[in-house]
């Protein structure tokens, strides 16, 4: 990992559309030696994915996302490993973190609607061995996700010329 | 009636750019690689203290000088970050942006006759300024071969008994191209031999990509004979809060001190607010966009060349300065062209005076989109000639 590795990332954190032509010229690496980098990342699974923003609440899908604050007691040996490595595996699971404060993990689930989410929550989490405790918060309306802001803006009017 | 416009004034050449101006605001879907400011919006956390300060009540005069606080914050960042020391009480001025403080600095040093040397290609306000202020402005050419630094021998050619200042801009509006310690050293005996006081702007000197910007005014002992403009509108996108500073040992700068009370005052105390906020929190937002222009500096440098417009690297700044000789066009006519037949504007050499001309600046202040867009339309263009 070298700093052009980390350059690369940046870029491709931010848009990871653009193609290795064009990530050449802005590196002043070539094309190949971006693929061969950017291949080389992937199989260290520093890249671990490459995914898309989408403003869910624009395309009308309907979907309803929860996060949902988990209390946990912690397994001798294991800690909380095993049992968010179990709660990883569930496709409504988006994402899984252990916190510091009044809970121990916090997960973003979604489903198709709120009966959905709850049906989860009361039928897969909250049974599962060791959760002692779950408080579920429905999402609302969001408005950045990962740095991208999802309201409308405006561009910012600049003249045409100035020296 | 009399004609009440006075001599001064009718002398001032009109704008190079005024008819591409014109022309523009006509059209549609134009790409302008034609301003001279950052697409970004102003972080924020700026935005947010002033608009704070304002519900706070804070909008009446500051001192002459600007706010305490942000010349004691500024005091330490130039030393910090420039190794340039300045006293926040006795050797620093905020001013109404960069342009302000150029002007009260000629009027404090120029006298009438007095020849102000000035190293071209430059920025559009600097000859007008002089001769506003009585003096002679002198061009001194800076050119490709040398990187568009200022060559030593040319300005030994041009300095004469009434020399009395140089006036430089690196990293440079309009080529990019800047002035290391060592660039500098080599005209810093010239101006100290020949007694010249140097007006350093330095208004890009966080826009710089391979090398650290090296202040003037650290440089031999040139401190003591520089007056240093620079400003916050290109570092942190506040072009429209119109803040700049300017720092210069105290017997320069309370001549500069008495021109600013009575023509402005103070600068805008929102701006001032702003700016000390920049200070405090923006250098992330500052470093990642100084990085953004690098990606698309190599990006589009890579693009002109390989259309056939030559353009050298530019270490600062963010404008290219390709040459259009190639082409067989003079500058003006090939800005002209490709404003009107594929819609991409671009400001001719020319308008930045000697060593500008066959020169094109192409802002790259713009989305890589927009460069890209951008640069398939002047290579289409240049297909037709």
């Amino acid at each position: 990992m070298d700093e052009k590795d980390l350059e690369l990332l940046r870029i491709l954190e931010e848009n990871s559309r653009l193609s290795a032509e064009e990530v050449a010229t802005m590196t002043s690496l070539t094309p190949a030696e971006v693929e061969a980098r950017v291949c080389a990342l992937e199989a260290a699974q520093v890249i671990k994915g490459y995914s898309t923003v989408v403003n869910w609440e624009k395309a009308g899908n309907g979907e309803v996302s929860a996060i949902i604050e988990l209390k946990v007691s912690p397994e001798r040996d294991y800690g909380y490993d095993r049992i968010a490595e179990r709660l990883s595996r569930f496709r409504q699971v988006k994402t899984l973190r252990l916190m510091t404060g009044t809970y121990d993990l916090q997960l973003l689930v979604t489903g198709k609607n709120m009966q959905e989410v709850s049906r989860f929550v009361s039928e897969h989490v909250a049974p599962m061995d060791r959760i002692r405790e779950t408080a579920t918060h429905i999402i609302m309306k969001s408005y950045k996700e990962n740095g991208n802001v999802l309201f409308e803006e405006s561009e910012p009017e600049r003249l045409p010329y100035s020296p | 009636m009399r004609n009440f416009v006075s001599k001064r004034a009718e002398q001032i050449p009109p704008s190079g750019i005024r008819k591409f101006f014109d022309l523009v605001l006509t059209m549609e879907d134009v790409i302008s690689l034609g301003v001279g400011e950052p697409d970004f919006r102003t972080p924020w956390n700026i935005c947010e203290s002033s608009i704070y300060s304002i519900e706070q009540g804070t909008t009446h005069y500051t001192s002459n000088k600007g706010l305490q606080p942000l010349r004691d914050a500024l005091s330490q960042y130039l030393a910090r970050h420039y190794n340039l020391r300045y006293s926040a009480d006795e050797e620093m001025i905020i001013t109404t942006g960069v342009s302000e403080g150029l002007d009260i600095a000629v009027r404090a040093i120029t006298d009438p006759g007095d020849e102000i040397l000035v190293a071209q290609p430059s920025y559009v306000s600097y000859t007008p300024c002089v001769a506003l202020a009585g003096g002679k402005p002198v061009p001194v050419r800076c050119t490709e071969k040398d990187h568009f630094k200022l060559n030593p021998d040319t300005l030994a050619e041009k300095i004469t008994r009434k020399s009395k200042a140089l006036i430089i801009n690196f990293p440079n509006n309009p080529t990019g191209g800047v002035m290391t310690e060592s660039d500098l050293k080599g005209i810093s005996d010239l101006i100290t031999d020949h007694d010249l006081l140097l007006i350093s702007d330095e208004v890009y000197s966080e826009l710089t990509y391979e090398t650290k910007h090296c202040a003037a005014a650290t440089v031999g002992d040139l401190w003591e004979r520089t007056i240093t403009l620079n400003g916050f509108s290109k570092a942190y996108a506040m072009t429209g809060w119109r803040i700049g500073y300017l720092c210069a040992p105290k017997e320069l700068l309370d001549a500069a001190l008495k021109i600013h009370q009575y023509v402005m005052l103070c600068a805008p105390i929102m701006g001032q607010v702003g700016a000390l906020e920049a200070l405090k929190s923006a250098e992330e937002d500052k470093n990642r966009m100084v990085n953004e222009y690098r990606l698309r500096r190599n990006m589009f440098v890579a693009g002109l060349n390989r259309i056939g417009l030559p353009c050298h690297v530019p270490d600062g700044a963010f404008y290219a300065f390709p040459s259009v000789k190639e082409t067989g066009l003079s500058d003006t006519d090939f800005a002209e062209r490709l404003l009107k037949e594929h819609r991409v504007a671009v400001v001719p050499g020319s308008v930045f005076g000697a060593g500008g001309v066959d020169h094109l600046r192409c802002a790259y202040a713009v989305s890589r989109k927009d460069l890209n867009t951008a640069l398939g339309r002047m290579e289409e263009f240049i297909k037709t000639l």
